[in-house]
């Protein structure tokens, strides 16, 4: 039974958030650290390296890692503050089981019987409703090692179809549009290249807030002759400079994509020797292009005529370029065709697989590429093979040691299984690192799935806002207690050390799921003694597969701080043996993949990338008479998604408490609110009420605000469930919306602290 | 040992994203671990995103010493303006009215005024500043004139400013775009601050009055994006 044992209120005064401090030896100017260990930040999909100082297993503070070439030192608040998640007064240490008895809601139990009860529940439920009654969540801040594990557990141990993980909110569209386009799924060069292009093109991606760290890059390619464009229903820190900014209104970002194409087929800004040589289907998509008019583009979008015509012109005449996106064009139920929408004005320009011109999707995640690669996705097997293809089942199968037969097939998406859920198909869950409850539109449909569960378990190392829910909560790690490897923004590979030990009983989150498998009596296949022998098995489990691991080893990604993918054992030209450095830029001129086999750069049988018809449709749920505003959502830079750690880091929450609607004064005179003024937003799905901030910087029909808190502060109270129909993302950035001055503080004012 | 001497602090607002890195790590230094000497500046939220972190500018002839009535401010002789001394401050917080820059603030706990220091324990060792090192936006930054030349070709260093009668020198830079920057090579700050924000800015306007036009270059530079959206 997974509803809440107690009141939320007497649960979060015994598992938080509460606030961590600078105290003790975190304070002192005295302390000397045992050791530096070199690792990365446990936040976004940058992944800047850092050293962390360690002291009688206690990470006691930082120091800048000058040598990591990505970041170079460089972090942002959230890195610096990272270490203060360790030893924190909320971090769990022992296994939970729900209490309503107990003062809080919980109360501890010890592991092995914990494990026992998981056990025993999971295997209830699947001899009385068959295998597909258990479904798993998993997550992309995961290390690589624990979303390989994750998968196989899910397929070869539960045997259930139903796996699907938090990267679904996050880097999907980018994903299926690359596989389209491309045959592959990565960024296509280094973040080095920017440096010395002519032109980037931002779209739909708050970098000084959400990647820190891709500022400098952006700012140092500007001084060196760069033209920035960026596409924003904001003007963010980046916008407030820029060469040409694109308001952008939200939803509406394909037609812009296809209005600057037409305006670039138009004038003959067109590489035609490369959209003969190494495309198909440009044709259709200039077709689709010919009703794109500068005069309906502008309408469309509410970009300005003449900042289209100036971006066609500075897109359509540069010598080289760099194009980038990330949420603010992908979180949408056309987030796939706007992702086409880019790569079309990409392969029109022919500006790809050369130094100093390429194309990439900025992940959110710490593993956002890697995690989306090695099979914890419903339809996916590792080295992002398919799991409908028979031969991609056979290879797996075969590594895995399993009958083919006994391997489910295609699952569904993470928000699908809710619905599972809801209609009763699936009974239990096993979560780890997702917070659905906060993360997932339309949130108060997530709750009620929740309550509905007959059997409910989350793997933690705080009590999350969904795994309140849960019957018996399993005590994880935290990032800086396990080693393993994550794949950055640009696709290189990196190593996670180790810097402490668990604490109490704790235990590394891939031991709790071999745990589990033991304790069903399905062990084989799960008794791995350390995340290396995990990796081993990966490369094999990868080789031959697009996302090719196989050259990879823990001692080469230390020796040359990250290795790009793909990375062969053997050459895939001559299949001898081979020490491959990895692939830092993709598609240059001349070079082998094993798909193509020398047909040509790109990852398709004639080595030829797609040109896709990205048609634009507006969104579900659109800005509406009742509703005329369009709300959209996103970060601040010291949060980070559902604020699991960050909410706990007191100098983070110092930095920007709470969320607020921030809105343009001539929306707010209109409805009578001023800066600071508690407020409603109203939506089909709900309202929340927090305060106005009043600025000129965002568009006059827009509502912003960010994602990062839970309960009455949750915007995804207010979001709605619309999902793209390939990549089944959500549409977070555009509902419609209206707003009005509240009465007063609402009721949770007198009685939450802010980061609660 | 002195902090080196051709490596110098450069601050360039034009980078700035207001991320706050640098405030947070300065509360990690050895010297004041938690409590962070320098802060960030929000020009005027309501109107820009323009942020200007502050960190001390090093005076060549520094006013919060001048004012001092103790006698506690000191300069190094490689020109780093130190924290009050603690036996002779008096914490009576002439020093925080009088800096044209805003950046001494006095600790009531402590009874003492603290400040930025350029991270003298990293610097002294050959390393660069907390802030400076993390900074992602290098809107600080460490390093030597030839760099700065080198990585920065569209601004120029500038460091006299122009406080009312007041012309102050300092050893941090500010980085100023360079067409400005030979039009005037001092900032004159008292008639800047009557400058209205623009919601976009290519350009910085902090020089004197002939040279604020902005280097129009785009189709919707200048005005407000959001003219044409009806509410």
């Amino acid at each position: 039974m997974a509803t809440l044992p107690l009141d939320e209120l007497k649960i979060i005064e015994g598992f938080g958030p509460h606030l961590s401090a600078m105290t003790g030896v975190r304070l002192s100017t005295s302390v000397e650290p045992d050791r530096l260990v070199k690792t990365h930040c446990c936040f976004c999909g940058q992944q800047c390296g850092i050293q962390l100082k360690v002291k009688d297993n206690q990470v006691i503070g930082f120091e800048p890692w000058e040598e990591f070439p990505f970041n170079r030192g460089m972090l942002c608040p959230k890195g610096v503050k990272r270490y203060l998640q360790g030893a924190h007064p909320d971090r769990l240490t022992t296994a939970l089981r729900r209490d309503p008895a107990s003062p809080h809601g919980f109360s501890p139990l010890p592991y092995d019987e914990a494990i026992r009860t998981v056990a025993s529940a999971i295997d209830r439920i699947q001899s009385a409703h068959g295998r597909h009654a258990i479904g798993v969540l998993s997550g992309a801040s995961l290390t690589t090692e624990k979303t390989y594990l994750l998968g196989k557990f899910a397929r070869m141990c539960l045997r259930t179809p139903y796996i699907d993980y938090n990267g679904r909110l996050c880097m999907v569209s980018a994903g299926a549009a690359n596989k389209k386009a491309f045959g592959i799924d990565r960024t296509t060069n280094p973040w080095s290249d920017m440096v010395g292009t002519d032109v980037i093109w931002v779209a739909g991606s708050n970098v000084a807030e959400c990647s820190p760290i891709t500022t400098n890059y952006l700012w140092q390619a500007r001084e060196q002759g760069a033209r920035i464009i960026v596409q924003d229903p904001r003007i963010t820190p980046a916008a407030r400079t820029c060469d040409l900014f694109l308001p952008v209104k939200p939803g509406r970002d394909a037609a812009l994509f296809a209005g600057v194409l037409q305006l670039m087929i138009e004038h003959n800004w067109l590489d035609h020797s490369f959209i003969n040589t190494h495309t198909t289907g440009f044709d259709q998509v200039a077709a689709y292009c010919r009703e794109w008019t500068p005069a309906r583009t502008a309408d469309v979008t509410g970009v300005p005529e003449r900042s289209i015509r100036r971006a066609a012109e500075l897109w359509g005449t540069a010598k080289s370029s760099f194009l980038f996106h990330a949420r603010g064009i992908e979180h949408h139920s056309n987030g796939v065709q706007n992702s086409l929408g880019t790569i079309n004005l990409v392969l029109a320009s022919g500006r790809i697989g050369r130094p100093k011109s390429g194309y990439g999707t900025i992940v959110g995640q710490a593993n956002g590429q890697g995690g989306r690669e090695h099979g914890q996705k419903c339809d996916q097997l590792p080295g992002w093979r398919d799991i409908s293809n028979p031969e991609h089942r056979k290879y797996i199968t075969r590594v895995w040691g399993m009958d083919e037969a006994d391997l489910p097939g295609p699952g569904v998406d993470a928000y699908e299984m809710f619905r599972k859920i809801d209609a009763g198909e699936i009974k239990g869950l096993l979560s780890i690192c997702f917070n659905p409850k906060v993360s997932l539109p339309d949130s108060t449909f997530i709750t009620r799935c929740l309550e509905k569960l007959e059997f409910f378990t989350s793997i933690d190392f705080f009590l999350n806002d969904t795994a309140r829910h849960a019957d018996i909560v399993l005590p994880g790690s935290l990032h800086e207690e396990d080693e393993g490897t994550v794949t950055q923004v640009e696709c290189r590979v990196i190593k996670i050390n180790k810097a402490v030990d668990c604490p109490g009983a704790a235990r590394p989150d891939w031991r709790i799921i071999q745990d589990v498998a033991s304790a069903l009596g399905r062990p084989t296949g799960f008794t791995f003694t350390s995340p290396r022998e995990i990796f081993d098995e990966l490369r094999i489990a990868s080789k031959g597969g697009v996302a090719d691991y196989s050259g990879i080893t823990y001692e080469k990604l230390e020796r040359q701080m990250g290795v790009f993918w793909p990375c062969y054992s053997d050459d895939p030209e001559t299949g001898r043996p081979v020490d491959h450095p990895g692939t830092p830029r993709l598609f240059e001129p001349g070079s082998y993949n094993p798909i193509a086999r020398g047909a040509g750069p790109f990852y398709f049988p004639d080595g030829k990338a797609r040109f896709n018809v990205a048609e634009y449709r507006p969104p579900v749920d659109d800005a509406s008479d009742d509703y005329p505003l369009f709300l959209t959502t996103g970060r601040v830079v010291s949060q980070f998604l559902s604020g699991t750690q960050t909410r706990r880091i007191g100098p983070l929450v110092k930095q920007y408490p709470e969320p607020r609607i921030e809105i343009h004064p001539r929306l707010a005179s209109k409805v009578g609110i001023a800066d600071g003024d508690w407020a409603i937003a109203e939506t089909r799905r709900g309202s929340i009420t927090l305060r106005a901030m009043v600025v000129t910087t965002i568009r006059p029909d827009t509502v912003f605000i960010p994602y990062h808190w839970a309960g009455p502060k949750s915007v995804n109270r207010l979001t709605v469930a619309a999902q793209d129909p390939i990549s089944r993302i959500p549409q977070y950035k555009v509902c419609g919306c209206r707003v009005r001055k509240a009465d007063g503080p609402p009721a949770y004012a007198a009685t939450l602290e802010p980061q609660q | 040992m002195p902090k080196p001497e051709y490596l110098h602090f450069f601050v360039d607002p034009n980078r700035c994203i207001g991320c706050q890195a640098c405030v947070q790590a300065c509360t990690e230094c050895d010297t004041h671990r938690g409590d962070s000497m320098i802060h960030l500046e929000f020009i005027e939220r309501s109107r820009s995103v323009q942020t200007v972190p502050v960190i001390c500018m090093h005076c060549e002839q520094p006013t919060c010493a001048e004012v001092c009535p103790a006698d506690a401010i000191k300069r190094t002789g490689d020109g780093v303006v130190q924290s009050a001394r603690k036996p002779r401050c008096i914490a009576c917080g002439n020093c925080v009215v009088a800096c044209p820059f805003g950046v001494p603030e006095v600790y009531e706990d402590r009874q003492i005024m603290m400040k930025c220091d350029m991270c003298y324990d990293r610097t002294s060792v050959g390393k660069k500043p907390m802030c400076a090192t993390v900074c992602p936006s290098q809107a600080l930054f460490f390093g030597t004139r030839e760099q700065v030349e080198q990585l920065r070709p569209m601004s120029t260093p500038i460091n006299r400013f122009q406080f009312g009668a007041q012309v102050v020198t300092t050893r941090v830079f500010m980085m100023v775009p360079r067409a400005l920057a030979s039009v005037s090579p001092l900032a004159d700050v008292t008639a800047a601050m009557h400058d209205e924000p623009r919601e976009r800015a290519v350009t910085l306007r902090v020089l004197t009055a002939d040279a604020t036009q902005p280097a129009t270059d785009s189709a919707n530079d200048g005005g407000d994006p959001f003219a044409d959206v009806t509410v």
